[in-house]
């Protein structure tokens, strides 16, 4: 019995060549993805002197942790901003998985009456929408959504996508019966959906959960449209965004403004600075993610599956 | 028969139609509402008195179609132009590569560095643009990115990157597959660890080699996936990455004839000259076109292969 097994399986796998040819293919790709990662944390540990003479380098001619010392004594702005994040990516995140999975639910339950309708109410707006524009207007003008964190949360508090990913979920994890049962046994609607349902769906919260996180812990486009005076509510994502463009200022008016100033922007380590802002916003994602990774892998291909 | 009594109204669809509530009012409010914005489009849109969203949208004067009066300048073939362009060449670039990575991991016998370079690959995918306009930046900045300072260590004239238009349809081409690859290739490779096993065991009695197998077995059992992940992106081919577009080039102006997309032309509008009627013109025309699409697409789809349409 084993024999055959094993010639069948030598049959079933290239070669010693086409490995090593697969290896260096994906290997290559694989440090490509990575690479510019490595080099900006390099960058953030590079002294100032070293910038200046070599430019950024994979090898610096010195090391230097002086990035991080003005980091931490940017203060404020940054702390602010980081708690920022982590605020606006823990209540979108517990809001927008309740919403999602409160909707998802009925849509699955095949004798609520209005299934079809709100099925197509959240399907529809994938494939049509009213455009930047006026999403914009409305939001800002009738639904006040401007320079607050409900600005930054709301727009992005729903994901047909989303909907679709979970109620996949219910469809192959939830018998019927069970619902069935719980009926019977008198359970309301919701006890039935707390009780009974959630902890069998588990597996697909933590997927939706993690991709929502996602989604607000990468999110500067929503600080772009409504922030315009209220610089205390937004994330590190937009603070970096506009720290590169106040810093072009900074460089592009040095020029002109004489030697004073110069000096003056020559001091701030502006450039390894910046590099430590970005290993600050990566590092979350960086650290968890080998341990979510598969969970949003499994609601990527549920969702992509049966769109 | 079995006899249904459909249209009694009963608690539970009351009880489930609470539940569907909360998400319903939001896409009333953000999705829905929105599409009645659309007349701005036809709209000289003014703030009135009282400065409420009804009353602007009512007094505002109505223009015709004088909004969509950009189409006639040159800079919007530019931006159809890259929009589609890019968008086109990048589906066929990802799609190959995607697949081959794919299949290539599959292969693997050494298990722990498939999963390793698994890993790897999907990484970028939970970066920002914001996050990767900075990797960008590290390579091409004027006073201190690696190319610039090599050039200059070797004595030659460094290439003013963010001025320069030659490099930018490579960068962002870089940057895209960069970030998109890893992802789609993990799509694929889900895909291909759901073929049925057995089905390589005939083909080897049968005498197939293992590039045959993949020819015949994994190619056609990834199918349904590949026109999947197709319609989903002929379907967009109107809407660009704003993030791409926006961030990695740093918005610099003299980029624009060949990093300028509808995306960002409609925000830029906006924000430059604060003409909302024809921003929303041009938002409208994408949302139109793109729908249009992705109706077009998905009913040749339906024609082929049934069961692999979305809708």
């Amino acid at each position: 019995m084993n024999k055959p097994q094993r010639n069948q399986v030598a049959l079933n796998t290239f070669g010693p060549g086409a490995q090593a040819l697969f290896h260096t293919v994906l290997g290559l790709f694989a440090l490509m993805c990575i690479v510019p990662f490595l080099f900006v944390i390099i960058i953030s540990f590079t002294s100032e002197d070293s910038i200046r003479q070599i430019g950024y380098s994979f090898m610096p001619l010195s090391w230097s942790t002086q990035a991080y010392g003005y980091v931490f004594r940017l203060g404020d702005a940054l702390w602010r901003s980081y708690f920022n994040s982590f605020l606006i990516t823990v209540i979108g995140t517990v809001l927008s998985v309740a919403i999602c999975v409160l909707y998802s639910y009925p849509l699955y339950r095949k004798d609520f009456k209005y299934r079809g309708f709100f099925n197509f109410m959240s399907f529809f707006t994938m494939i049509f929408g009213g455009g930047l524009v006026p999403t914009f207007v409305v939001c800002k003008t009738l639904l006040g959504l401007s320079d607050n964190y409900a600005a930054l949360i709301v727009p992005l508090l729903f994901s047909p996508f989303n909907v679709i990913v979970m109620r996949t979920f219910f469809q192959t994890t939830v018998p019927r019966e069970l619902i069935e049962a719980s009926t019977i046994d008198g359970a309301g609607e919701y006890r039935t959906l707390l009780q009974i349902v959630l902890p069998v769906v588990k597996p697909g919260i933590a997927t939706i959960a993690l991709l929502n996180a996602l989604a607000f812990w990468n999110e500067w486009f929503l600080s772009l449209l409504y922030i315009t005076k209220n610089m205390d509510v937004i994330p590190l994502q937009y603070l970096l965004m506009r720290m590169q463009r106040n810093a072009d200022f900074l460089a592009k008016n040095s020029a002109m403004l004489g030697a004073d100033a110069a000096q003056a922007a020559r001091n701030l380590p502006s450039q390894s600075l910046k590099m430590a802002l970005v290993v600050f916003i990566v590092v979350p994602i960086a650290c968890a993610y080998p341990f979510f990774q598969r969970y949003v892998v499994a609601g990527l291909t549920v969702g992509s599956v049966k769109g | 028969m079995k006899v249904r009594p459909m249209h009694r109204w009963s608690w539970k669809d009351f009880w489930l139609l609470t539940m569907v509530l909360p998400g319903a009012i939001w896409l009333l409010l953000i999705r829905y509402l929105p599409m009645l914005g659309v007349v701005i489009a036809f709209k000289d849109y003014k703030a009135q008195k009282p400065n409420t969203f009804w009353n602007n949208l009512i007094k505002s004067k109505w223009v015709g179609f004088k909004n969509f009066a950009f189409l006639k300048s040159p800079a919007t073939v530019t931006m159809i132009r890259n929009t589609l362009l890019y968008n086109g060449v990048w589906i066929v670039l990802v799609l190959i590569l995607a697949v081959t990575l794919a299949v290539m991991m599959s292969e693997l016998k050494n298990r722990f560095a498939a999963k390793a370079y698994q890993t790897m690959m999907f990484f970028p995918y939970f970066l920002s643009w914001v996050v990767a306009s900075y990797f960008v930046l590290a390579f091409l900045d004027p006073t201190s990115g690696m190319i610039p300072s090599i050039q200059k260590s070797l004595g030659l004239k460094p290439t003013q990157f963010y001025m320069t238009t030659t490099w930018w349809p490579l960068i962002l081409t870089i940057s895209n597959l960069w970030k998109n690859v890893g992802y789609s290739s993990v799509l694929y490779l889900a895909a291909i660890t759901g073929i049925d096993t057995t089905l390589y065991e005939a083909a080897a009695v049968d005498g197939a080699t293992k590039w045959q197998q993949v020819w015949h077995v994994t190619l056609p059992g990834i199918r349904p996936m590949i026109v999947i992940l197709l319609i989903m992106s002929v379907g967009k081919i109107f809407n660009a990455d704003f993030g791409l577009f926006y961030n990695v080039p740093q918005n610099s102006g003299p980029l624009y004839p060949v990093t300028q997309v509808i995306d960002t032309y409609v925000y830029n509008t906006y924000a430059n000259t604060h003409n909302l009627g024809m921003s929303a013109a041009a938002g409208l025309l994408q949302s139109v076109v793109g729908c249009i699409c992705i109706v077009i697409t998905n009913g040749v789809v339906r024609k082929i292969d049934a069961e692999s349409s979305l809708f």
